[in-house]
Formats: structure tokens, C-alpha cells, sequence
């Protein structure tokens, strides 16, 4: 019988330090056996259990795109057991993949619309993979207008900033980085918190989805504003975490109402939300 | 194959004749309590005395610890650190005696346990070894309620085959192919007539009728999950709570579980633990932030797990079979008929005498 907790084995291939206090690290895994590669079909938005022998096992979001192809990668915050030990782990150790797992954002209902992404801190990663998968060549005439706002506390805590940067440069993605605050007098990007970021840079809703992933106290504040520059609550997309074993809606923890965070999301939209209780 | 009939003495004798068949388990007393235990030649079977065991026969399909895989942690073993299923061999095993409140609990974990995406291979293929043997409840106890959660104390529901206990002799009936195939391995027995048949119904009929009537689903179906979950009862319900888990812990139909890696030396196990919603490191992030923080929020979570999540999931009665095990053993005496009632503002569930 096919065993949904067994990992595939992985090595690692390339660790970079993302943040200037190294506490976020993007780990790119490259998969010991073909015929696991060929298995591990994902869409931007999904996560994948990390298992490190020894340790146990953490649910994290896939950082690349499958655009990306030979490697899957994880930007990883160092928080706790699993997380800290794989921090100290070096290229060509083996640790385990387990997925892809969950749902992915609403790629299908988002073709032909305008794109609006808004992400906060080290919840990045998803949203990472879903502008790479955007705008690759194969992809980019699925989707009209595409627009980012993305926060991080100080402009060494920004994910991806060789990214960030060519992405700028782009005439065919319109991005807004902010950061709460900077002593940078060189800084030429924007200060302030996301949501009013958005507020002032977003202005408009028109046949737009609106994907939102970060911390919980910017998820709670960016919703009013989205409401108020006119999405809908079908429009407003959400990516949520919480503490999870199975990934695989059995071991019962990551609930939300009757809505397991592991199986029926991570993604929600504002809607579904509306009629859970604000447990997470 | 018809019922059958045998006497007390005749039905443990043919049940250790199937030695070779079968792991038998069945209801034995230690202490003031009950378990299940395997069935060897001087197993003392407490067929006759016991209402129910006092921890629920779940764990004979799905036990409290369970290794998942192993590994080497070796730096110089080509293996290291690549996970290896523990291997096991899922023996037929019978469950003789277990009650039918019991048994409807395995159709309910069964939901969890094995889905059209994701089976559980543990759980899954353990179940499918398992034959379960009930035994009808004569005198259900003051805190049985299974006919108010839809089953019965000679429900069939889940059940292979059915044992009614008629003073003298057991009455056995078979309900399904693998029941059958249990029965056909049996020496003994004689062929149950009109009268045997007529003298079970009237004993089932007699005690279903002191029993608790059903609590309808549909009132807390058809409220809002937010209109129950912002109730101002479960302060109430929660205050004199200890959070000990132990209604968690011997509930039949709670399958919540843990993952843990264990190492010793250059070896590791990854393990399958019970849990609980009752702890707060069941819900707590790598951030520190817990979305059940506090006591009332896990009390809330079992019993709107039960009663209302699980209704809007599966559709199909709630996840509680009435066992009153959690009645029984909460130290402060928290009844989750109470609670039941103040979710689903229905009149009070009638004791059974």
C-alpha cells in the first residue's frame, strides 16, 4: 500500500543565506531518485513537509516555481527544533521531501485577470514562486496586468533581493517594495507598512484577484484595505499557516472550524474565511 | 449460515480453538477495570461481568505508539539518513466482545483514516485484518448514551457479528463475509431455532426502550459554525476543566495523532504518537503564536470537533458513539451530554436508569 508519510529522499544542493541576520535560509533540493522528481507535480501556492532524519518534520512553502525545473527549493526561518538543525546542515546532506501538499492559489480562476500579490516578511516564498511562474515566457500572456507590494521590517530582511531587483527592472510587472523603516539614506523604494502601501499603490480593483500571504497582523490589516479599493471577498485570496504533523488532513490539528489548513488550504479565499471562526 | 447457539462454557473453548486463525482478544478483568487482552489457555474472559472496558479497544487497530520508519544516522552508511518503512505483518485478529458503541467507532475514524486521496497504510491495513465480535449490552450503565448518537446496545453497525447474551447460552449471529468466515472456523454449536430468534429480539427490543431517544442532528447542522463556536456557554463548560486529556485519551472515536523522531545512538525511529486537542503543544506555531492558547478554546475544539465540524464534513451522525466513557472518568465531572444539549438547545438527553 502506498504510504503518504514516507519522504522522498533528497539531497541538498545549494544553500543561500537570504537575510542580513541569517535567520532565513533558501535551501534548493535536488532529488535522489527520477522517478520522485517526476512525481513531485506542484502549482505555485503549495507546501511540502521537510524531513530531516533525527528531527521530525516541518511544513513549508515551495519557494520555486515548476518553471523551474531539477530542483525544488524551501526559504526556511530558523524558529525552531527542525528548523535550526537544517540551518547548520551543508550542501550534499540528505534530508527528505514529503508532497507536494495542499492546495495551490487559483491559477485557473486567475487567467485573463490582473494580478495583484501582496506579501509581507518571510511568507514570501509561495508568493516567489508564483511571480516566476508568472512571468516565464510560456506564461505571461495568461495573466493581464500583474502588480506586487512586498514589506520587510528593514531592506536586509528582503527575500530574493538580486530578484527584487531585476524584477524592477521589468517593464511587464509593476513591483513595490517598502520596508517599515531604514537608517539607508541611499533607500529609493518605499517606507511604510504594507497595507497602506497598498492602499496608496493599488488603486484599483478592476477584474483583479488579490493574493495576500504574510504574517497574521498583516493579513488583518490588508483585508479592510483590499475591501475598500473594491475586491470582492471571492477575490481576496489568502495563504495561511499553522502547526501541522500529517499534512495530509488525519492527525487533526491544523483545523480551522471543520476546514483543515494542511488538505483543504493553505490558500482560502476572504468568502470561505468569513464563515470559519477566527481560530488561527 | 443461520444464528447459532452456544453455550458459555462451549463459545470460550471454540474461541481458543482458533489459535491458529486468529489474534483473539477479549474483555478481561485487572484491578477494578477491564481491558482486552490476547485470549491464551488461562485467560479468566469477563464476558459476563463487564459493561465495557475501561480503555477503548481502539488501539487493537490503531495503538498508542507506532513506529513509522527507521533510518541510520551514520555518516559512513550509503543509507544514511533515507527513511525505511518498519516492516509489519497485519495478522487476521478478532475483537470478541466489543461492545457495538465501539465498533461504530471504527466506522467513524475510518472517515479520517482512510479517504479517497490519502489511506493511512497502519490504520487501513490493521482494520482490514480485524474481524469484530460484539457482544449486545444487556444492562447499559447510567452513562451509556449510544442510542442518542444513532447506534444501539445491539446496534450492527460496524459489527461482523453479533453475540446476544440469553443467561445460559450466546446467541451468535453472523452480519458480513468476513463475520461468516470467523464463525466457519468455530467447532461447536448448535443450529439457533424460531423460539432462540424470537427471545433475542424480545431481549434487544426490552433494553433499546430504557435507552436515551436520539438527538437529532439537524438542529446543529443547520446552525452557523460561528453561531455555536461565539456561544457565551463555553466559559461555563471549560471552567472547571484540567485539561488532563484523559476523555481525549479513552475516547473510541478520537484519532488524533503526533509525529515525533526518536534517535539512539546512530539509529532513529519516527514515531506515531496519540494526541491530544486538550494540550496546548498541539496547536502551538514555531513562532510562538497559538491559535488555542487558551483553556476554553481546546475545550471548545473537542466538543465542536464532535458535534459540529465533523457533522458539516461527513454528513452522516456525529463523531461520538455515546460509549459515556468521558462521562465516566472526567475528574471534574464535565458530561458531554450537557454540552450537547446547550450546542444544540434540545432538551436534556434522558438517562438511562
Amino acid at each position: 500500500m502506498e504510504n503518504p508519510y514516507l519522504p522522498y529522499p533528497v539531497c541538498i544542493d545549494n544553500i543561500v543565506t537570504e537575510t542580513d541576520d541569517r535567520s532565513l535560509k533558501t535551501f534548493r533540493l535536488v532529488f535522489i531518485n527520477p522517478e520522485d522528481r517526476d512525481n513531485f507535480v506542484y502549482a505555485p501556492g503549495q507546501f511540502a513537509e521537510l524531513s530531516v532524519p533525527g528531527k521530525g518534520e516541518i511544513p513549508i512553502g515551495i519557494a520555486s516555481s515548476p518553471t523551474e525545473e531539477g530542483f525544488v527549493s524551501f526559504t526556511v526561518n530558523r524558529v525552531g527544533l527542525v528548523s535550526t538543525f537544517l540551518h547548520n546542515m551543508k550542501e550534499g546532506d540528505i534530508i527528505g521531501i514529503r508532497g507536494p501538499l495542499g492546495n495551490s492559489y487559483p491559477w485557473d480562476r486567475m487567467e485573463g485577470k490582473n494580478v495583484v500579490i501582496i506579501g509581507g516578511g518571510f511568507a514570501f516564498t509561495t508568493l516567489r514562486s508564483s511571480i516566476v511562474f508568472m512571468i516565464d515566457p510560456k506564461n505571461r500572456s495568461r495573466f493581464n496586468n500583474i502588480r506586487v507590494v512586498y514589506g520587510a521590517r528593514n531592506p536586509g530582511m528582503l527575500l530574493y533581493r538580486d530578484e527584487l531587483m531585476a524584477w524592477e527592472k521589468r517593464d511587464d510587472i509593476e513591483m513595490h517594495i517598502t520596508v517599515d523603516g531604514t537608517d539607508d539614506p541611499d533607500w529609493k523604494y518605499n517606507v511604510g507598512f504594507v497595507p497602506s502601501v497598498t492602499e496608496e499603490k493599488i488603486t484599483s480593483a478592476d477584474n483583479a484577484i488579490a493574493i495576500v500571504c504574510g504574517p497574521p497582523i498583516m493579513i488583518k490589516f490588508t483585508q479592510p484595505v483590499l475591501e475598500k479599493l473594491g475586491f470582492s471577498p471571492e477575490n481576496i485570496i489568502l495563504s495561511l499557516e499553522m502547526r501541522m504533523k500529517c499534512g495530509i488532513g488525519m492527525c487533526g490539528r491544523c483545523n480551522i472550524g471543520d476546514k483543515y489548513v494542511c488538505k483543504d488550504g493553505p490558500v482560502f479565499s476572504q468568502a470561505e474565511m468569513k464563515r470559519l471562526p477566527p481560530e488561527y | 449460515m443461520g444464528d447459532k447457539i452456544f453455550t458459555k462454557q462451549g463459545w470460550v473453548e471454540s474461541l481458543r480453538g482458533l489459535a491458529g486463525d486468529y489474534m483473539v482478544f477479549v474483555p478481561v478483568k485487572e484491578g477494578d477495570m477491564y481491558a482486552f487482552r490476547h485470549l491464551d489457555n488461562d485467560t479468566k474472559v469477563a464476558f459476563d461481568d463487564y459493561h465495557n472496558t475501561r480503555m477503548s479497544p481502539k488501539s487493537i487497530v490503531y495503538p498508542q505508539s507506532e513506529r513509522m520508519f527507521e533510518y541510520s544516522l551514520d555518516k559512513q552508511d550509503p543509507d544514511c539518513n533515507i527513511l525505511k518503512e518498519v516492516p509489519k505483518t497485519f495478522a487476521p485478529q478478532a475483537i470478541v466482545g466489543i461492545r457495538p458503541c465501539d465498533a461504530h467507532a471504527f466506522q467513524i475514524s475510518k472517515r479520517n483514516f482512510d479517504t479517497p486521496e490519502y489511506r493511512d497504510p497502519w490504520w487501513v491495513q490493521r482494520y482490514e485484518a480485524t474481524t469484530l465480535i460484539g457482544l449486545g449490552c444487556n444492562s447499559p450503565r447510567s452513562t451509556c448514551f449510544c442510542t442518542a448518537m444513532g447506534g444501539g446496545p445491539f446496534d450492527e453497525e460496524g459489527l461482523d457479528v453479533l453475540m446476544f447474551d440469553m443467561g445460559e447460552t450466546y446467541l451468535v449471529r453472523a452480519l458480513t463475509d468476513k463475520g461468516e468466515a470467523f464463525l466457519g472456523k468455530l467447532n461447536g454449536g448448535r443450529s439457533a431455532d424460531k423460539t432462540d430468534r424470537e427471545a433475542a429480539l424480545r431481549l434487544s427490543d426490552h433494553v433499546r426502550d430504557g435507552m436515551p431517544d436520539v438527538v437529532p442532528v439537524d438542529p446543529i447542522r443547520n446552525k452557523e459554525i460561528k453561531d455555536i463556536f461565539d456561544a457565551s456557554f463555553w466559559d461555563d463548560v471549560a471552567f472547571a476543566c484540567l485539561n488532563c486529556g484523559t476523555c481525549t485519551f479513552l475516547c473510541p472515536a478520537c484519532w488524533c495523532f503526533d509525529v515525533q523522531d526518536e534517535v539512539y545512538g546512530r539509529e532513529g525511529d519516527r514515531i506515531r504518537n496519540w494526541d491530544s486537542c486538550m494540550f496546548p503543544l498541539f496547536t502551538l506555531h514555531g513562532s510562538g503564536h497559538n491559535p488555542r492558547a487558551k483553556k476554553f478554546q481546546r475545550v471548545r475544539q473537542r466538543f465542536m470537533h464532535k458535534f459540529k465540524y465533523y457533522v458539516d464534513k461527513f454528513d452522516d451522525g456525529f463523531q461520538c458513539t455515546g460509549c459515556g466513557r468521558c462521562v465516566q472518568f472526567c475528574p471534574v465531572n464535565i458530561d458531554i451530554r450537557d454540552v450537547l444539549r446547550l450546542m444544540s438547545d434540545e432538551p436534556p438527553v434522558r438517562l438511562s436508569a
